[in-house]
């Protein structure tokens, strides 16, 4: 069993649902990374979501574009996102860690050392926004064989038959994209979103995690209704903005905001009988 | 040999080319491909496209024999001269033909990504004339570069979005693009200036423009009596140069070169030569040949044409560069403006910068092909818009 099921197979028997940040691996600075995993998770986050770098991310909105940029601005290389996830496990063995990212440097790397590499420093999922379940069957057999799970995305325009697909790739969790466009806007239409995930659960018995716009406790709340984990990314990702070289109170303004996402999430959410 | 019949149904070409986009897009470019499919065998959109090229766009384009151009380099060289379709490039030969697309789609929003600003133009012509609203994005760099295209655009009635993020080129304000379309997925049309993207634009753009080549080679067999010896064209994305070489590929005979841009030197790194000098890897949807670091980065291209300025290339050029099919080589900034020159003094043509780079490397073809030689070289587009870097270039006020 992977991690990432542990986790959910967790959250199932406490009845709590997920709470997962999103950062984008060295923004601002390289050495903000690990630290703040941990304190993430010491405010409550179940998942680590690690954002990997990239030059062209087509699919997010301004915010997180900016935060490739930052750390591509010191060269963040993909190698190095690795080794921040092998330093994060010295201390922290439980926490699944999920990557999240476009295809490019991963196949720059090539999928066999990627994989490999992977599995050393304690990845537990990858999520390549670019690369649909159809061009991926060759990689995914390397994740499985090293218990990796991919994770990919549903969206508001996808067809039951693309559900079908997904749910037969995907491993540890579906991630449902609450919108139609990038990352950070501001909408959410909880109807249609409550409709989907429901389908969504007639194809797949996986956990389904929601992501996109979420960006504050009440709108956490909501999602929790009917998702099994909210994902946050542009909310957190924003507060690296205005660095001006002091970790210690970035990461105790991302701490603060995800405690109460947390303590919000726990105060309505009951154990799902049977 | 069997025909040729790229790409495969699930758009690749090879290794190259497939559908490598976010979840939100694969249902719409399901449906587009359907729609292309259906509507490329409905003899009511094919009368509709051909009537609007002929009449609208002034197709065909002559085949020109240019005996200055010919008697100075050394072989025969004959222009396929895109440069008198409307607006003034190839490019409205794809736009027309997605623009009926859209609408027979019931799309009322279009948008476009462009770097010269000729498929920018060209989109904002068509929608004009089709009445959809049209945002066309296009890098802050290439704005201040291709002014008098921009303001084309806007009195075409398009709204032109300044793409700041990345390195503020066409690259980017294809990112802008496609960031707009998942949001805006309903009611949109994505218009692709080239032969680049995800399947089916790779296909569709190529069999949109491939009327250049059809025409081309009825043209040479009338004109010369023969095939040519070799084509030539410009490659950005590489649309001119597949419309052109797509209908000769089953003709073994006839060499093809795309002619990449190279910039201040292959060597020196600054240069947009993805198939010369590039590595695979997969970006805007494809898997292709790319300008990457080490780590899997898009690093910044570099040419005096804005319209070359892309760090990847249209899958279908990477196939047929592995294959052996096509030759890829690459002209200099340097090289580019002595072809403008030449071309402009000898046969008082005015081309893009882009097309001068065809022009440069039939100069350095013509020795090989002897006097007896035929080539036919891509006029992709004419070089109204390239005044300003001209002068520039060349130190004079204008
Ligand atoms: C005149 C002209 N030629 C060539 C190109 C390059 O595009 P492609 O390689 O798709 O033909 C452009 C692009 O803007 C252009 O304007």
């Amino acid at each position: 069993m992977s991690r990432i099921e542990r986790c959910f197979e967790a959250l199932r028997e406490n009845g709590k649902k997920g709470l997962i940040p999103f950062v984008t691996a060295g923004d601002p600075v390289s050495d903000i990374t690990v630290p703040l995993m941990h304190a993430m998770v010491e405010a409550g986050a179940d998942l680590i979501e690690l954002g990997i770098p990239f030059s062209d991310p087509m699919a997010d909105g301004p915010v997180i574009q900016k935060a490739n940029q930052r750390a591509l601005a010191h060269n963040t290389s993909l190698h190095d996102v690795l080794e921040m996830v092998k330093q994060f496990r010295q201390t922290d063995e439980m926490t699944p860690v999920l990557f999240m990212g476009y295809l490019n440097p991963v196949e720059a790397m090539g999928y066999e050392e990627f994989a490999d590499a992977a599995k050393l420093s304690g990845v537990d999922g990858l999520l390549l926004v670019d690369l649909p379940p159809e061009e991926a069957s060759e990689f995914n057999e390397l994740l499985y064989q090293r218990d990796i799970d991919p994770v990919y995305l549903l969206a508001p325009t996808s067809t039951p038959q693309r559900m079908e697909i997904v749910s037969l790739e995907a491993r540890g969790f579906v991630y449902y994209v609450s919108i139609r466009g990038v990352t950070g806007s501001a909408a959410l239409d909880y109807g249609e979103i409550k409709a989907s995930i429901s389908e969504i659960r007639q194809h797949t018995n996986l956990p389904v995690g929601v992501g996109f716009g979420i960006n504050s406790p009440e709108r956490a709340v909501k999602i929790g209704e009917f998702a099994d984990a909210v994902v946050i990314g542009s909310a957190i990702v924003k507060m690296m903005e205005g660095f001006d070289g002091d970790k210690s109170s970035v990461i105790k303004a991302v701490s603060d905001f995800l405690r109460g996402v947390r303590n919000a999430l726990d105060a309505e959410t009951h154990p799902i009988v049977g | 040999m069997s025909a040729y019949s790229m790409p495969d149904k699930n758009g690749h070409f090879g290794r190259f080319g497939g559908v490598f986009v976010a979840e939100t897009l694969m249902r719409p470019l399901q449906e587009l491909t359907q729609a292309y499919k259906k509507y490329m065998q409905d003899p009511d959109f094919l009368k509709e496209l051909d009537d609007d090229l002929k009449y609208y766009v002034g197709r065909p384009s002559p085949l020109y024999f240019a005996a200055g151009l010919s008697r100075e380099y050394g072989s025969q060289i004959y222009l396929k001269r895109e440069d008198l379709n409307h607006t003034g490039a190839h490019k409205i030969n794809n736009t027309i033909g997605q623009a009926l697309l859209a609408k027979r789609l019931g799309k009322t929003r279009i948008i476009a990504e462009t770097g010269a600003g000729q498929h920018g133009v060209a989109t904002a012509t068509v929608a004009a004339r089709l009445g959809l609203e049209c945002v066309v994005y296009m890098g802050a760099d290439d704005i201040v570069r291709q002014a008098p295209n921009v303001y084309r655009m806007k009195l075409l009635g398009a709204s032109v979005v300044a793409v700041e993020s990345g390195s503020r080129t066409l690259k980017d304000a294809l990112n802008e693009a496609m960031r707009d379309w998942v949001t805006n997925v309903e009611d949109t049309f994505y218009i692709i200036g080239t032969v680049a993207g995800p399947h089916p634009y790779p296909a569709m753009v190529r069999d949109f423009q491939s009327v250049i080549g059809r025409e081309a080679r009825q043209q040479i067999l009338e004109q010369a009596g023969c095939l040519p010896d070799a084509l030539v064209a410009c490659v950005g994305g590489g649309s001119n140069a597949i419309g052109l070489f797509y209908p000769f590929i089953d003709d073994e005979a006839v060499s093809m070169y795309g002619v990449e841009a190279a910039g201040n030197g292959l060597d020196t790194g600054q240069h947009a030569a993805p198939l010369c000098k590039g590595r695979v890897g997969v970006l805007h949807g494809n898997r292709t040949y790319l300008m990457e670091d080490a780590n899997g980065q898009i690093i910044e291209t570099h040419s005096i044409s804005a319209g070359l300025d892309y760090p990847g290339v249209g899958p279908e050029h990477a196939w047929l560069k592995d294959i052996g099919r096509a030759n890829y080589v690459a002209i200099s900034n340097d090289e580019a403006m002595a072809g403008f020159h030449d071309i402009t003094r000898l046969e008082g043509i005015i081309p893009a910068l882009e097309s001068s780079h065809a022009i440069a490397y039939a100069r350095k073809l013509a020795p090989e092909l002897g006097k007896d030689g035929i080539m036919i070289v891509n006029l992709s587009g004419r070089g109204d818009k390239d005044i300003q870097t001209i002068a520039n270039i060349d130190g004079v006020e204008i």
